[in-house]
Order: C-alpha cells, then sequence, then structure tokens
C-alpha cells in the first residue's frame, strides 16, 4: 500500500503568532518552526499501517526551505521518502491554492491512501482536508479517532457532534485523523541517522504544470484588508482560599452580574 | 436583494442556536434563505420562521444522509448555481468548514472561517476573523466566486424577526463521488440535558485535577446550579473520565461564553485555544503557578473541592 502523508510547518505551538504588515502574512521568521502537532499523529497512523499491511510512507510538504527540517523529522520517525514542494510563488496561498498545489503534487507521486492531520495549528481552518478530497474525486474519512484497512477497503471512526460516525470506503482514500488516534513515536538515534540517507525530492510549479497565477497570494481567492492586534488579556484578580474562596469567586460573579 | 444562502445546522429537524446567529447576521446583508438538508423539516420550520427565514430550500431525500459532507456540498453548490447568492453562510464548526471547503472548490469560490462579524462595505462583503486565539483581528474578503464565511459560534446575538417560511423543494442529483464514502453506523453517546457546550452562556469545565470519573459530580454541580453546560480538558477526556464530545480546546469545541469556569486545568495553549475568547474567565487551581491563571479574570488559588462545593451553595443560597 503506498501511502503519502501530508505536513505542515507552523510557529512553535507556543509561540506568539502575528503577521506581518508589509504583506498581511504570518511573520513566520520570527518564531521558531515545527512540525503541525497534529501531522505528528498522522505520520504515525501511516507508519503503522504501513507496517501493519507492508506498505511504504511517503512525506509531502509544501512551503519554503527550511520545511525541510520538519520533513526530516518526519523521516526520522520511519517514513521512507519524502517530496517538498518550494517556489517563491507559493508566499500567500489561501487554502484553495494550497490544496491545488497538493493534489497536484499528490496525482504526481500516486497513492492508494492520503493521510493529513485534521488542523494545523496557526490558521486552524481545518479546509485543506475536504479540498483535497473534492479536487481528488476521493472518499473523505475526516476526524478519524480509528482507523482500520486491510489494503482494499477502509473503516474509520469519525468524532461527531453526537458521538462518532462508522464510515466505509474503498481506497484509494483521504483520511484526517484526530489526536485521539494513537500516540506518536520519538525518533531513535537510529532513525536519526538513517533519515540522513533517505530520498527527498524537490518540486516546483514547473514539475506540477502550475501556474504562478494558480497559486500564492496571485492565485489567492481570498484577501486580507487589515488587522489590528488586541491588547493581551489581563491578569485578574487572584485570591488564595483561605476558607472563602468558593463564595469570593461567585462574588466576583455576582459583580459581573453573571449570577 | 440577493438572497443569502443559510446552511442549517441541525439533528433531526433539531435547530442549532448558531443558525439562528447567522440568520440574523443574514437578514443585515440580504434576503435570508436557510437550506436545510436531511430529515426533520417539520420539526424545524418554525425556528426557522421565527428567525426571518422567508424562504427554505428542502433537500431532504435519504441518500443525501448516508455519506458524508459531499452531499450537502453539493446541494448548496446546485443553489449557489442557480440562485447566485450574494453569499453562503455555514456555522464554524468541525462539519461546516468541510462543508465550505468542498463547496470552494465546486463553485470556484474562496472561503473564510473563524469569522465573528460580517459587514458591508462599498457593496463587498467583508468578514472579521478572529485568529491566533483571539489576539488578532483580521478583515478579508473573498475576491473569487460566491463569497463562503463560516461564522463562529456564540458570536452574534441571535434576534427574532418572525415569517412565514416558504418550502421550495430541491432534487439533487448526487455525482458518483459524494457517493464513495458511507456512514455504515451512527454511535451517539448519551446526552445530559445540559444546554450544548458551544451554545451555552455559562460553560464549567474539570481537568486532570478533578481525578476521577466519580468526582465529576462537583463539576455538574456547579454548572447546573449556574445553568451552564459541562466542559472537560483532553487530559480528562484521554483518561475516560467525561465524553469527548465535552472536550475544549483545539481538537475539541471552541467555546466563547460569557462565563467560563476552568476547575484542575493547567491552562496549556492546546486547551487556550478552546476558550481565550470567552468573555470572563474563572480559574480554580491549587498551583499558583498554573498558566490558566494568566488569562483569568477571577482566580482562586485552592483545591477545587473545597472551592468548587462552597461556590455551588452560594449560587444556590444566592438564587434563592
Ligand atoms: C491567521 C490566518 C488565517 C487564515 N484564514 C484563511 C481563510 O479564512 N481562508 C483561507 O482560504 N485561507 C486562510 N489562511 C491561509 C491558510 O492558512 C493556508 O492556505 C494554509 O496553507 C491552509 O490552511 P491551514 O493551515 O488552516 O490548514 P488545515 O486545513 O487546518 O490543515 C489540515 C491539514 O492539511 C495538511 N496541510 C495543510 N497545509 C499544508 C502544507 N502546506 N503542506 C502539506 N500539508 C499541509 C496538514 O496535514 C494539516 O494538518 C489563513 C492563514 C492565516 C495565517
Ligand atoms: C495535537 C494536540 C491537541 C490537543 N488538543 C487539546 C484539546 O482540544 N483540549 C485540551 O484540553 N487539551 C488538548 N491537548 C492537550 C494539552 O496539551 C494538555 O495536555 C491538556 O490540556 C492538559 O489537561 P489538564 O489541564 O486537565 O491537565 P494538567 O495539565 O495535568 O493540569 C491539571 C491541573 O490541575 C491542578 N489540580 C490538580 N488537583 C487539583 C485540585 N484538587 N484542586 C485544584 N487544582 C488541582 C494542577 O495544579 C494542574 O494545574 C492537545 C495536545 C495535542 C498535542
Amino acid at each position: 500500500m503506498k501511502i503519502v502523508v501530508c505536513v505542515k510547518q507552523v510557529p512553535d505551538t507556543e509561540s506568539e503568532k502575528a503577521l506581518r504588515p508589509e504583506d498581511l502574512t504570518l511573520d513566520r521568521e520570527a518564531v521558531d518552526a515545527v512540525m503541525n502537532e497534529m501531522d505528528e499523529f498522522a505520520v504515525e497512523e501511516a507508519l503503522q499501517l504501513a507496517e501493519r499491511t507492508g506498505g511504504e510512507v511517503t512525506v509531502l510538504l509544501m512551503g519554503p526551505e527550511q520545511g525541510a527540517d520538519t520533513i526530516r523529522k518526519a523521516l526520522s520517525m520511519g517514513a521512507d521518502r519524502a517530496l517538498h514542494v518550494v517556489d517563491d510563488a507559493l508566499r500567500g496561498s489561501d487554502a484553495v491554492a494550497t490544496s491545488a498545489v497538493l493534489a497536484a503534487a499528490l496525482r504526481e507521486v500516486g497513492f492508494d491512501l492520503v493521510l493529513l492531520g485534521c488542523e494545523a495549528s496557526d490558521a486552524r481552518t481545518s479546509l485543506v482536508p475536504a479540498m483535497l478530497a473534492e479536487r481528488l474525486g476521493l472518499p473523505q474519512l475526516t476526524f478519524a479517532q480509528k482507523v482500520e484497512t486491510d489494503g482494499t477497503e477502509i473503516t474509520v471512526e469519525r468524532l461527531t457532534d453526537y458521538g462518532h460516525d462508522v464510515v466505509t470506503a474503498r481506497l484509494p482514500a483521504l483520511v484526517s485523523v484526530v489526536e485521539k488516534i494513537n500516540e506518536p513515536r520519538y525518533p531513535t538515534f537510529k532513525g536519526i541517522m538513517a533519515a540522513k540517507k533517505k530520498p527527498v525530492r524537490t518540486l516546483d510549479l514547473s514539475d506540477l504544470e502550475l501556474d504562478a497565477t494558480e497559486v500564492g497570494a496571485a492565485g489567492a481567492w481570498s484577501a486580507v484588508d487589515d488587522f489590528t492586534v488586541r491588547p493581551p488579556r489581563a491578569a485578574g484578580e487572584l485570591v488564595k482560599d483561605e476558607g472563602e474562596g468558593g463564595r469570593q469567586l461567585v462574588a466576583f460573579l455576582a459583580g459581573r452580574k453573571l449570577v | 436583494m440577493a438572497e443569502i444562502l443559510v446552511l442549517v445546522d441541525h439533528l433531526d429537524g433539531d435547530v442549532k442556536k448558531v443558525t439562528l446567529e447567522l440568520l440574523t447576521k443574514a437578514r443585515a446583508l440580504g434576503e435570508p434563505a436557510a437550506v436545510f438538508v436531511g430529515p426533520g423539516f417539520d420539526t424545524a420550520e418554525g425556528r426557522l420562521a421565527e428567525f426571518g427565514a422567508g424562504k427554505v430550500y428542502v433537500a431532504d431525500a435519504p441518500e443525501l444522509t448516508s455519506h458524508p459532507v459531499a452531499p450537502t456540498a453539493e446541494v448548496l453548490a446546485q443553489l449557489v448555481t442557480s440562485r447566485e447568492p450574494a453569499a453562503v453562510l455555514v456555522a464554524g464548526t468541525a462539519e461546516g468548514k468541510e462543508v465550505a471547503a468542498r463547496l470552494a472548490v465546486r463553485t470556484g469560490s474562496g472561503v473564510l472561517t473563524d469569522a465573528v462579524d460580517v459587514t458591508e462595505v462599498e457593496g463587498c462583503l467583508v468578514a472579521e476573523q478572529s485568529v491566533f486565539g483571539g489576539s488578532t483581528l483580521v478583515r478579508a474578503r473573498v475576491t473569487r466566486g460566491t463569497p463562503i464565511i463560516a461564522m463562529r459560534p456564540n458570536a452574534t446575538e441571535p434576534e427574532p424577526a418572525p415569517t412565514a417560511a416558504q418550502r421550495v423543494d430541491v432534487a439533487v442529483a448526487l455525482s458518483d463521488a459524494a457517493r464513495l464514502a458511507t456512514i455504515a453506523q451512527r454511535v451517539f453517546k448519551p446526552r445530559s440535558g445540559r444546554p450544548d457546550l458551544t451554545e451555552a452562556s455559562v460553560v464549567v469545565s474539570g481537568g486532570r485535577g478533578v481525578n476521577g470519573a466519580e468526582n465529576f459530580p462537583v463539576v455538574e454541580e456547579l454548572a447546573d446550579a449556574l445553568g451552564g453546560a459541562v466542559g472537560a480538558s483532553r487530559a480528562a477526556v484521554d483518561a475516560g473520565w467525561y465524553p469527548h464530545q465535552s472536550q475544549v480546546g483545539q481538537t475539541g469545541k471552541t467555546v466563547s461564553p460569557q462565563l467560563y469556569v476552568a476547575a484542575g486545568i493547567s491552562g496549556a495553549i492546546q486547551h487556550r485555544a478552546g476558550m481565550q475568547t470567552s468573555k470572563t474567565i474563572v480559574a480554580v487551581n491549587k498551583d499558583p503557578e498554573a498558566p490558566i491563571f494568566d488569562l483569568a479574570d477571577f482566580g482562586v488559588i485552592g483545591d477545587l473541592f473545597d472551592v468548587l462545593p462552597q461556590a455551588t451553595e452560594e449560587v444556590r443560597a444566592r438564587k434563592g
């Protein structure tokens, strides 16, 4: 089974994120970049499915040069090879443009199963997986907390508002995962050494036969006018419970007309 | 005036409050037309009419609900083509955003998520998006196709505007692609009878500090006294103390109530992602260094097993 797992590089989850006034895009230089946490769960699931069904795992990342670090991490965890789409024209892509590029790259490598995280921690749109399913005409099995496949059929438990749905399809298919699904492994020393020798193919737009007007800020179907930064939440009153904590809490609520 | 399509978020006709918020917003932008997919329109009709849906497109073929997401996107795509609405508004829930995603690709339109407001500026719709945990407000617009906007629940106050809802049936020939994934079974977790987490104006959440399913009543009782919903951190959910549907945070629900009470929750970034736009935040934690105190309007350093029951009793006493 050929599995492709899409991973995004994002600012470190704990960092303060900001937009750049010049071009209204996320300031990615100001912060440490890491693999989107949710994508670690997608990589782990890809590795486990490959181990069970005898498949191989390709990592796919769209993003600037420094994305190579995130690719390296996925390879250190055990993925076999990687595809890195890099092109200056990609800057400022919205979800529509991002999904167009990822779809072109997926067609180029071929796959039985595409795995993604259910959400990137920076923009948090959760749009990309459903857009990819639509573009590629694939069954959409998203927000999965459990995945089972025999290499022909696939069944997932999709988290819903009321519990979960059991969703079935035939491969090829697209799956996005939630963090309940597994416990991502840490790269071992051996894994880190092996990763150095694994093949990473770099593609630009011409390799994907995409035009610069279809991607990046030029190809985006949405645009940012401007933004404002809100003053950070000021920490409020802090009391130590000396037997009256509960009543003090309610007195505070009453002061705000919340009881 | 052009129509504004509002996708109805419902479970068998039980309409979610966010839909009433969307209808209220849509009335300010054009003529609201609700789009109802699935069974239960008879149950929903009154509610939709009460909030100003002068027209409701109804697509209730059984096939539409046996496959996830794609059929709803195809119903909307057909209406976007035939009705040329000024915009499509959907609830900014996991499923709402997925419908928006597919609809965008199908109709060649841009999509904006996390909108807390939409206004018309010189003939163009501009959405205000709350991003980076509410620290930044972005104004953005769709530049191609029909604006598709996913609105945050609890961002608008729903206001009734009673009308008669005209039912217009829509027949959709589903594409083969929309039938590729099939819902084999729906599993319902028992419901608590408390308000819906994302709709509630008060949420009381418990974390690892609650230390066991058997202790959760201490959280539930405060929630009940305040008329609120019960939430939980991932630590409490993963330990099996509370169902996943109650998880607040990055992969759980995003809530924005008038009051959020965090008990025995440290305030990890992934938890804050789901609650930091709450209007008032109160925290109870025995660790004075817990990061949750950085964003609390009021914090009690103490044992939740002392503080919560006393607060519950006090609320009950004040309510008489
Ligand atoms: C603050 C902010 C708000 C934004 N709002 C919008 C908006 O409203 N509408 C819009 O169209 N765009 C928006 N964008 C742009 C959007 O972030 C990018 O287009 C992004 O590439 C896709 O969206 P996402 O990061 O939310 O991904 P999601 O859809 O949340 O990501 C889900 C999964 O898709 C995969 N994935 C995502 N990106 C990549 C990648 N580059 N390479 C490999 N795999 C990937 C990962 O597996 C990830 O877990 C916004 C950006 C920012 C910074
Ligand atoms: C990809 C990803 C997604 C995630 N998504 C989510 C999410 O959606 N929601 C979420 O919540 N987390 C999420 N997490 C997990 C998050 O990082 C934290 O691990 C989690 O929020 C911790 O839960 P907690 O605060 O209950 O537990 P802890 O961090 O263990 O905190 C427990 C707190 O309780 C206090 N305490 C203990 N006993 C008492 C007592 N008797 N009285 C008062 N206080 C007491 C302690 O001082 C401590 O501060 C995610 C993580 C990842 C990697």
